[in-house]
């Protein structure tokens, strides 16, 4: 039988998480910044759905009815449907930055500093 | 070394390289390709953890449907190499010093953990939409309805955001 260690999903997750982090303080059109975002919800996902399978591995060698983990998995559902939300929002405020400053890049929208 | 490990290291590292070339390509619609690579990467762990029906929605859902979003408002702005704004390669070294960091320190903090995965024979159901669909409609079917009302309300905003207003003087 395969065994992965739940430790290597830890770190793709995390590594993912990362290349994320970076790409939001490195980029600055607005819509990279928002893809690192949805890259970083999918890391957290990847993560929910190992820790769902452990523990599903865990509980079904003692009991072969067992549904434990259905809870995760549902978890990562409801992030899905609040990221495809969260999505056509923040895609409408970019084009409407876009049509006010006909630029999607960052550093122009500094105007609630001054 | 058996199969699923094979595939678990391919997909693990078609992920992180993906992942790097959606940060660091030049061109808007290269990086929305790489991260539909990212998430079909991301798609076929879901397979290897036998979660065939959140497999299916990180499909269509995200590779489909919202990088196809993404897609069309880049080409909708028409922005390509050249219109790239860049940061400074300080700013740029700082974010990846900061990057490593956060990685390496979250590393040392989560690397004791004991667990492991293993696929055993006949295992594997709780993914199947029958399983998800029966908890999803009897324990958290108020979640489920509320997330509509999520959806009637990013429909409504997101009408509301891109309608083009003729009153307001172009900022």
């Amino acid at each position: 039988m395969p065994i992965i260690p739940v430790n290597y999903y830890i770190f793709l997750s995390l590594a993912l998480f990362a290349i994320g982090i970076v790409g939001v303080l490195t980029r600055r059109n607005a819509i990279i910044i928002f893809m690192c975002i949805e890259l970083m919800l999918n890391a957290v996902n990847i993560l929910l759905v190992a820790f769902s399978k452990m523990h599903h591995v865990a509980a079904y060698a003692l009991d072969k009815t067992t549904t434990v983990g259905t809870e995760a998995q549902l978890f990562v559902f409801f992030i899905m449907v609040v990221a495809a939300a969260e999505v056509t929002v923040g895609l409408a405020i970019i084009v409407m930055l876009y049509r006010n400053i006909h630029s999607v890049d960052i550093n122009f929208l500094n105007r609630l500093k001054h | 070394m058996h199969i699923t490990e094979i595939l678990f290291w391919i997909l693990t590292a078609l992920a992180l390289f993906s992942a790097l070339m959606v940060v660091s390509s030049d061109n808007p619609v290269h990086s929305v390709l790489w991260l539909i690579l990212v998430f079909m990467a991301i798609t076929g762990h879901y397979i290897l953890m036998n979660a065939q029906f959140l497999a299916i929605v990180n499909m269509i859902v995200y590779a489909g449907a919202i990088m196809v979003l993404f897609l069309f408002v880049i080409m909708f702005m028409n922005l390509n190499k050249d219109s790239e704004p860049q940061k400074s390669v300080w700013l740029r070294l700082a974010a990846v010093v900061s990057g490593g960091s956060l990685l390496l320190i979250l590393v040392a903090a989560l690397k004791d953990n004991g667990g492991y995965i293993n696929s055993m024979k006949g295992e594997g159901s709780i993914g199947l939409i029958k399983n998800l669909g029966n908890t999803l409609f009897t324990e958290y079917v108020v979640p489920f309805e509320i997330s509509s009302i999520l959806f009637l309300s990013a429909m409504v905003g997101a009408v509301v955001l891109g309608k083009k207003e003729s009153s307001t003087p172009a900022a």
